[in-house]
């Protein structure tokens, strides 16, 4: 497969984000007022918001990940989009990881760097700062793309949010454990290696499942 | 295959829950051919041409295609963002075609709205849209599915001598219809 499809796709996804306008702030502005309301409901003891910090932080991205990623492929379900990339493209399963991570690009990455400004606020300690960015990087690319494989397979789906939620969420639950470990632990840390394998298994696997999803979908 | 054939599908059949859509229907489609689907609502037309562009697995059957084909179906594949323009740019750049897209937006009558959102032309201007990626690659076989529909009576001419123009050099159409069309068909098959 040349790449000028994949670039093509790419392009495209990229001008659909900017097409949808605010539509693009709304995984920010979960992420920022989910962490941001904690202290008020917790209570301002630095200590307590120190530890549970960068959990809520990694909730918060979890969940943030979700927001947008009912219309991913479900629009090019509705607009026939999907069946002139399914008619001729060597792989559809490649043009849906690079729409997936388009929309980690527009979407998720931006939460990476807001990072600093809510861990701080959340106590997170400065040396911790940089694993957790990390940290959310990976763990934020895993979400978006067994989220992308949950939007994919309910893609035919009406208001599918909840079903989104319910298929993608137990997937999200190994790269939580070691990300929330990772950051607690560091670089040296067994869980680092674990959620590198994480981010790696998905971005192996998750595009084949998109693809296998989409054709399913087409049908 | 048959020698010279474009696309056959043997055999085919399609079932929706427990009702059978149609089985056995065999389709052949050589250079210059101008075949019709024809059927009444519900009865699977286009269903059949989906198996046959490979967009759908058939419940029986076999399909087999010489090459790629242009697919047009009952959505038009563009986006309420794009214009005519970029949506012609956009594939043109995925098939690696450089082709004139000046020439071809003046063929399909979207000079004036060449550079619109497609959330704001007409119905019959979105379906010359897509229309127009017919004439973005060269591909021997065309699947159309109601081509005709929200056309007008200039856009219908124009559709039909697009076909003529195809079938002349050496390509097939195969088209799903439920009205009529200001085409002579070489021959039907009936759902």
């Amino acid at each position: 497969m040349s790449p000028s499809p994949l670039l093509s796709a790419f392009r495209s996804s990229l001008s659909e984000a900017w097409a949808n306008g605010a539509g693009l702030l709304l995984p920010l502005g979960f992420f920022t007022g989910t962490a941001t309301l904690v202290p008020f409901a917790l209570g301002p003891e630095a200590e307590l918001l120190s530890r549970v910090g960068p959990g809520v932080l990694w909730l918060a991205l979890a969940l943030s990940s979700m927001v947008t990623l009912e219309r991913v492929f479900q629009a090019d379900l509705q607009d026939g989009a999907l069946d002139l990339w399914l008619q001729d493209i060597g792989s559809i399963s490649l043009v849906a990881a690079i729409k997936t991570l388009t929309h980690w690009l527009v979407s998720g990455f931006p939460l990476v760097l807001l990072t600093p400004l809510i861990g701080f606020g959340l106590g997170v300690p400065t040396e911790k700062m940089v694993p957790a960015m990390l940290g959310y990087a990976m763990g934020g690319l895993v979400f978006f793309l067994w989220g992308g494989v949950a939007a994919a397979l309910s893609a035919s789906v009406a208001r599918a949010g909840l079903l989104i939620a319910l298929l993608a969420l137990p997937l999200y639950v190994p790269a939580l454990i070691f990300g929330v470990q990772m950051v607690e632990a560091g670089f040296d840390s067994p869980s680092f290696l674990f959620l590198s394998a994480s981010t790696l298994f998905a971005l192996g696997v998750a595009p084949a499942a998109m693809g296998a999803a989409l054709r399913l979908a087409a049908e | 295959m048959s020698d010279g054939a474009l696309i056959s599908g043997a055999n085919l059949g399609a079932i929706r829950g427990e009702r059978v859509l149609y089985r056995n229907i065999s389709v052949t489609a050589q250079a210059g051919d101008l075949i019709l689907l024809r059927g009444a609502n519900g009865s699977g037309k286009t269903t059949l041409l989906r198996q046959l562009a490979g967009l759908s697995e058939p419940q029986s059957g076999i399909v087999e295609r010489e090459g790629l084909h242009h697919w047009i179906g009952h959505t038009n594949g563009l986006k309420a963002y794009e214009t005519p323009r970029s949506h012609l740019s956009h594939w043109a750049r995925v098939w690696g075609s450089e082709a004139d897209m000046g020439l071809i937006l003046n063929e399909v009558g979207l000079n004036r709205p060449a550079d619109v959102p497609c959330r704001l032309l007409s119905a019959g201007q979105k379906r010359r849209t897509a229309l127009a990626r017919l004439l973005l690659e060269q591909r021997k076989l065309w699947l159309l599915d109601e081509p005709f529909n929200a056309l007008d009576t200039d856009g219908q001419a124009l559709l039909a001598e697009m076909i003529e123009a195809h079938r002349s050099e050496g390509g097939a159409v195969l088209a799903a219809l439920h009205g009529s069309a200001p085409i002579e068909a070489t021959r039907e098959v009936t759902l």
